[in-house]
């Protein structure tokens, strides 16, 4: 089975996370990091390629060159190998426009199965699965809490607002996996050292064959106007509990008007 | 005047909660329309129900199997509507469905996504929408440049409603469409009759942590939560400990909520909680340790043992109550 996952370089968020505003774009001054749901994402290709004999796994991101991190850090899960899609002309993609790229880099490859993360946590639209789904014409099985793969099918539970759908589709397929639907392992020394050797190739806007009038933030289908930060929260009230506490805070509520 | 086309979600004849703020959100900038897949049928009970929340037409889509088929029969509904009605925006729920619906038609219609939007201005003779990113520490005001706007809007975000239309049925064809596509096998959701308000909508939210120390001593965060007739939330930490179900979980990767009044319970309050509560207008915080940053976001915080301090709370709720 020839598997790709996608995964992407984000702003940690353990750290302040800042948009600049005179760029309107994501500061990533700070700590880059691979997105958690990445690495989920990772260890259910590793799961399927484990009970799948003959699979191999393939590494995808768009991003600029220190993106290369978090491929090699998958590599170094297990992975077998990496496309980087890297090119100055993307900085500033929106999400229509990252689909079409990704969907230019994976088209024609065999690939029977996709997997990303339900959403990121900087844009957390969570719309580049269904849209790489729509241009590549596969099944689309998204927000999945478990998954069943097996020789020509794919299954499992749909995450709702309000409980879960049991769902399933013929393969080829694109899935996308919600952080309940594993625990990521660590890399070992090993897999460390051996991802230094896997192969990565970067892939550029020609390589693509991507029209540079479409690409990149000067040619977005949404464009951001303004962005305003919002004054930091201050601190209230704080007490120790003598025995009054909850009393307290009902008449903190009451004076609020708020019961 | 131009159509603003809306998707309306159903279940069982009912339509989802959202649909009359969808229309309302649609009348600010044109004449609403609403688009409905049904299974069978000509849809004309539920398009009286539209009709009735300001749709002047109802394109409506007849598939059989549609109710069992993930996502793509309403993508083709509404990109089908989009060229028989010529819309200058579509306006879609901020619901896992919805959202993908709408990702899918940007590709498909040419259009401009704009997801979790929170505020919409068509004062200025452009469409103008307002979206708040990491957690709500900023807010994005964005325009469509290429193609239609196509806007997922989250709930409780549009005031007011349409005036009642006539809700003309025009039936579409969406039989072309041969998208790859998953079938739903089964349904595994609560209904919306529970007597709890949704965490997305409520007026009050109350949230439990892993202080709680265990899924029976949860209860207590649902007693608070129905003394004040408040929805139930909970931490990723209190979701992983498997006191609730994730979909209650509050936070980075689940619900955001800004509701009036937010209570933490037992919760420490780490930076990716915060992402999800921040923008609550009122926040209480009820726990041990006094160095917690929920302590930082608070408008009112007690250090001390929840399971004396909540008890006490419930009771001079109700007393407040009668």
């Amino acid at each position: 089975m020839k598997i790709a996952v996608l995964v992407k370089e984000v702003p940690d968020t353990w750290g302040d996370r800042r948009i600049d505003p005179s760029t309107t774009r994501v500061d990533r001054s700070g700590d880059l990091v691979i997105d958690e749901i990445n690495e989920k994402a990772v260890e259910v290709a590793l799961l399927t390629k484990e009970s799948h004999s003959g699979s191999e796994v393939t590494v995808v991101t768009m991003g600029p060159p220190s993106a290369l991190a978090v491929i090699r850090k998958a590599l170094a899960m297990g992975a077998d190998n990496g496309i980087h899609i890297t090119d100055d002309g993307l900085v500033g993609s929106d999400a229509v426009q990252t689909s079409a790229a990704l969907a230019a880099a994976l088209d024609g490859r065999g690939f029977d199965l996709i997997i990303a993360g339900n959403e990121s946590t900087d844009g957390r639209s969570g719309a580049v699965p269904a849209m790489l789904a729509e241009r590549l014409g596969f099944a689309q099985l998204t927000f999945m809490r478990t998954l069943d793969v097996g020789s020509d099918t794919v299954s499992g539970e749909r995450l709702t607002a309000t409980g879960h759908l049991d769902v399933t589709a013929p393969l080829p397929a694109l899935v996308s996996v919600t952080e309940q639907i594993a625990e990521a392992r660590f890399p070992s020394f090993k897999g460390i050292m051996s991802a230094k050797k896997k192969k990565v190739d970067a892939l550029s806007i020609a390589d693509l064959g991507l029209a540079g009038s479409d690409t990149g933030g000067a040619h977005s289908w949404s464009v951001v106007e303004q962005v305003t930060e919002r004054p930091a929260r201050q601190g209230g009230t704080i007490i120790k509990d003598d025995g009054t506490a909850g009393t307290q805070v009902a008449e903190f509520l009451i004076t609020a008007k708020l019961i | 005047m131009a159509q603003v086309l809306i998707l309306a979600q159903h279940l069982d004849g009912e339509l989802a909660t959202s649909t009359g703020e969808l229309l309302a959100a649609a009348a600010l900038i044109g004449e609403p329309a609403a688009v409905i897949v049904v299974d069978d049928g000509d849809g004309s009970a539920l398009a009286d129900k539209l009709g009735a929340l300001g749709a002047h037409a109802v394109y409506v889509a007849s598939s059989a199997k549609a109710s069992a088929t993930l996502v793509t029969p309403q993508v083709a509904a509404l990109h089908a509507a989009v060229t028989t009605a010529s819309p200058i925006a579509i306006i879609l729920g901020n619901d896992t469905d919805s959202r993908e619906i709408a990702a899918r038609l940007a590709v498909r219609a040419d259009g401009a996504l704009q997801h979790d939007v929170v505020g919409i201005d068509a004062s200025g003779g452009s469409l103008v929408v307002t979206q708040h990113a990491f957690g709500g520490s900023y807010t994005v005001r964005s325009v469509a440049a290429r193609g239609i706007p196509i806007i997922s809007l989250r709930p409780n975000s549009v005031e007011g409603t349409a005036p009642a239309a006539t809700g003309t049925v025009t039936p579409i064809d969406i039989s072309a469409d041969t998208a790859p596509t998953a079938t739903i096998t089964g349904r595994h959701e609560k209904t919306e009759a529970t007597e709890r308000p949704s965490l997305q909508t409520a007026d009050i939210v109350v949230s439990g942590g892993r202080g709680l120390g265990s899924r029976e001593k949860f209860t207590l965060v649902e007693q608070l939560a129905d003394s004040l007739g408040a929805a139930v939330g909970a931490s990723r930490a209190a979701v992983d400990a498997g006191y609730v179900e994730h979909t209650m979980q509050v936070g980075q990767t689940g619900v955001t909520v800004s509701p009036n009044l937010y209570i933490a319970v037992g919760i420490s309050g780490a930076i990716q909680h915060r992402a999800g509560m921040q923008n609550s207008k009122t926040i209480i915080a009820i726990n041990k340790d006094a160095d917690s940053p929920i302590f930082d976001v608070a408008d009112f915080g007690v250090v001390g043992d929840l399971f004396t301090v909540v008890p006490q709370l419930i009771e001079a709720v109700k007393a407040r109550k009668g």
